[in-house]
């Protein structure tokens, strides 16, 4: 007993230096951004050696995503959503296949391992520099098909003005609540058959109610100004997306790998032997085994995708609002224009942006842990 | 006897030392000196010029050359940033003359007022009044000019105009006269280049229809972004831009420049350092390989950006930045610098036979001319307003809404101390 809490002591103090200095450069800058996000501190006398900072609440937020002026930050917001998304479909899809190809054991695996995952070890700058040179609109991979005897493409790779799937930013907010009454609904209708009082009253009728209320007065919801503001998938991110699913498929293949090569072999013979088709396997064995695998991998991906900097600074600049991304618009907030506090609040925003994905992973892996201790 | 004799050599030696420190002071500087700035590629060797020259006229100082890489100050003005707000400025750093050094740091109370040397070393009168107006508030003037760029330069190859029949348009109406005629040739009438270079060719056309008097009226907020004037200055923007390339956010202004050289563009919108480029790296002479006017509706109005060098309050070898800043603003500084930097002297007595015909012709300009500063490149406006300011270019390259822009544009400039 003894012995054991002596033990206890050391470890506690082995592991003091880095809880404090996590706790202070961690833990407390990000109180210290918190705090900062809530003041006014930018414009003119931002820089004077003592700035006179007023406490202004959720201003900042508030304006983000209503205010006028930050139309810019919202576009940013929305790319980033789809470039998460279309990075994350990409990235695990492509590294997948190509495990799958490799764990059929082709000849040259080791070589052809090396190739995909080379890309992993470029630095952003590199990659960002090289599908520059390959996306430019009158050469690179525009003119490959004349190789081959066909028409130039004149697609502009990262350059493109054009959007597709619009909405006006004026309509989010009735159609966030449509979405919430149509989950609520669906949720409602699966559970009729358990316990249908509790599911007409606790799903059902809000959910119908919400959806009637917002059909019938939406129009009453406050607009946020005089004009519409559209935003959209903008083409131009296609580029983007292409380099980093470049960049990333090596390395959800090298997980997928060794995930497979972890799968023992008799459970391989199991399932052939009860007739189950290469596909079958995969479909039905291989993958749902490799659950967690998939998981860590959008854990990874999403939070890199939403802090991506460097490989759009690369690719198309800083001031591209085409392809404009919240953390580079964090980055020209707060030193060029010298909004630091309205640059604190967009880092804010995607701290919450990436808590969004990896708390929940973090509690269910907690109570997994419990649940088997 | 002999302590009072010990007593007056003891007082001799003290007068002596006394008379002798601020003497040595003054003749010979040392320490160190910290220079801040951006210009490490072509402009690295025009610096590299002027440190020769200092350290010929102070040769105990040794300058640190505290360069950070990154085309106009990208990161450089990151850093200096981190270094002002952290208490350790460097002796002497680069700004955009203008409302982007006064805007920011001076509204921040960090500057030295430098009238003192202005008036010492007598470039009240070697500097043009227009250009110490720009540099200088009521409070005082806040940095010394290094160099003078234009920014309001049409550029264009005069063989391919020939060929095409086309003149250089002088107003914008010439240019939407000719320019469907070119567009149906397929070449691109106005070449354009990523973000930056619509801010730049904005202020050209805005320049030309608000008026040399109403675009000084709109920077100290006499007039409004959003009055009919304001609106009108967007309107043409966007009929210009109709005539631009589609690519052009992909393009580097190298690039926009190309599309002139090579003939897939008659015109180019750009600042000065265009005739640097097309000169020694394109190889053109000035003149018979490519030509230059006023950008249209701006001809008699020069409309200037310069580099120039401060002095922060708490520098740390604040005697060797001073003498750095008379280095600067001096005659041989001048004409050693710009020749090599490809821009002009901020002086009105340069000698000219060191610069190539373009320098000349800009020269002549400048001491005649109406001078107005730069918008895209930091004379006219703060660091805030720019930041914003880009943003409401971006919408407006995406809506083409004037009105939009205009008021956009109006709330951006209240929010940052223009207009109030």
């Amino acid at each position: 007993m003894r012995e054991v809490s002596r033990d206890k002591i050391k470890a506690f103090l082995a592991l003091l230096p880095s809880i404090i200095l996590i706790a202070v450069f961690v833990y407390g800058f990000i109180g210290n951004t918190v705090w900062i996000s809530m003041l006014d501190w930018g414009g003119v006398g931002a820089l004077a050696e003592n700035p006179t900072l007023n406490f202004v609440g959720v201003q900042n937020y508030f304006d983000l995503f209503t205010g006028f002026l930050d139309g810019r930050f919202r576009q940013d917001l929305v790319n980033a959503v789809y470039y998460s998304v279309l990075l994350l479909a990409g990235a695990v899809g492509i590294g997948m296949f190509i495990a799958i190809l490799l764990d059929r054991k082709p000849r040259g695996e080791d070589f052809l391992r090396t190739v995909f995952l080379y890309p992993m070890s470029l630095s952003f700058i590199v990659t960002g520099t090289i599908w520059r040179w390959l996306l430019a609109p009158q050469g690179g991979v525009n003119i490959v098909p004349t190789f081959f005897g066909g028409e130039k493409l004149s697609f502009q790779w990262l350059s493109s003005k054009q959007a597709v799937l619009l909405f006006n930013w004026q309509n989010l907010l009735p159609v966030m609540l449509y979405v919430a009454a149509f989950v609520l609904i669906v949720i409602g209708l699966f559970c009729l058959k358990g316990n249908p009082p509790r599911a007409l009253k606790r799903y059902l009728l809000p959910g119908l109610g919400l959806g009637v209320a917002v059909w019938l007065f939406g129009d009453l919801l406050p607009q946020i100004y005089f004009m519409e503001e559209t935003h959209g998938f903008n083409l131009a991110t296609l580029g983007i997306i292409l380099a980093t699913i470049w960049q990333y498929s090596g390395y959800t293949m090298a997980l997928y790998l060794a995930g497979f090569n972890g799968i023992s072999q008799d459970l391989m013979d199991a399932a052939r032997l009860d007739g189950a088709s290469d596909w079958g396997y995969y479909r039905h064995v291989a993958i749902p085994m490799l659950k967690p695998i998939t998981i860590s991998a959008v854990i990874i991906l999403s939070h890199i995708s939403l802090k991506m900097f460097d490989l759009i600074f690369a690719m198309t600049g800083p001031d591209n609002a085409e392809t404009g991304h919240p953390a580079l618009n964090m980055y020209l907030t707060t030193f060029r224009a010298n909004e630091f506090s309205k640059g604190a609040a967009i880092a804010i925003v995607l701290f919450l942006l990436a808590a969004m994905f990896i708390v929940p992973y973090l509690v269910s892996s907690y109570r997994q842990r419990r649940a088997r201790s | 006897m002999n302590k009072s004799l010990a007593k007056l050599l003891f007082a001799l030696a003290a007068i002596v030392m006394l008379g002798a420190m601020p003497a040595q002071a003054a003749s010979s500087l040392s320490g160190e000196l910290e220079i801040f700035s951006w210009w490490a590629g072509d402009e690295g060797p025009a610096l590299q010029a002027l440190i020769d020259l200092y350290n010929k006229e102070n040769p105990n100082v040794k300058v640190l050359n505290a360069t950070v890489t990154g085309g106009s100050g990208v990161n450089a003005k990151a850093v200096l940033k981190t270094r002002m707000l952290g208490g350790n400025p460097p002796d002497s750093f680069q700004v955009h003359a203008g409302q982007e050094l006064i805007g920011t740091w001076v509204k921040a109370d960090r500057m030295e007022d430098l009238t003192p040397l202005f008036k010492e070393m007598g470039w009240m009168e070697v500097f043009p009044e227009g250009l110490i107006k720009n540099i200088g508030t009521d409070k005082g003037i806040w940095s010394v000019p290094v160099n003078i760029h234009r920014s309001n330069v049409m550029w264009y190859v005069p063989a391919n105009l020939k060929k095409w029949g086309v003149e250089a348009p002088k107003t914008w109406d010439e240019f939407f006269a000719i320019a469907p005629k070119l567009k149906d040739k397929g070449i691109v009438p106005l070449a354009l280049a990523q973000n930056w270079t619509a801010n730049h060719l904005w202020e050209s056309v805005a320049l030309a229809s608000l008026g040399p008097d109403n675009w000084d009226a709109l920077w100290s907020g006499k007039l409004a972004f959003d009055s009919p004037e304001g609106i009108k200055a967007w309107e043409l923007f966007g009929k210009v831009l109709e005539y631009t390339n589609a690519d052009a956010s992909s393009l580097s202004w190298q690039q926009a420049t190309d599309m002139v050289v090579d003939g897939r563009a008659a015109f180019n919108v750009m600042g000065d350092w265009a005739a640097g480029y097309m000169n020694v790296t394109k190889k053109l002479a000035p003149v018979s390989g490519f030509g230059w006017l006023a950008s249209p509706g701006t001809g008699g109005e020069f409309m200037f950006l310069a580099d120039s060098f401060g002095l922060p309050k708490g520098a740390p070898h604040r005697d060797n930045a001073v003498a750095w800043l008379q280095v600067l603003g001096s005659k041989e500084g001048s004409d050693t610098f710009n020749p090599i930097k490809g821009s002009i002297s901020a002086r009105t007595d340069s000698d000219l036979s060191k610069y190539n015909a373009y320098g000349q012709s800009a020269a002549a300009d400048f001491a005649k001319d109406r001078i107005v500063g730069s918008l895209a490149h930091g004379v006219t406006a703060n660091e805030t307003f720019m930041g914003d300011f880009a943003t409401v270019m971006e919408m407006f390259l995406k809506s083409r809404n004037a009105q939009a822009a205009g008021k956009m544009a109006q709330q951006i400039a209240v929010k940052s101390g223009i207009g109030k």
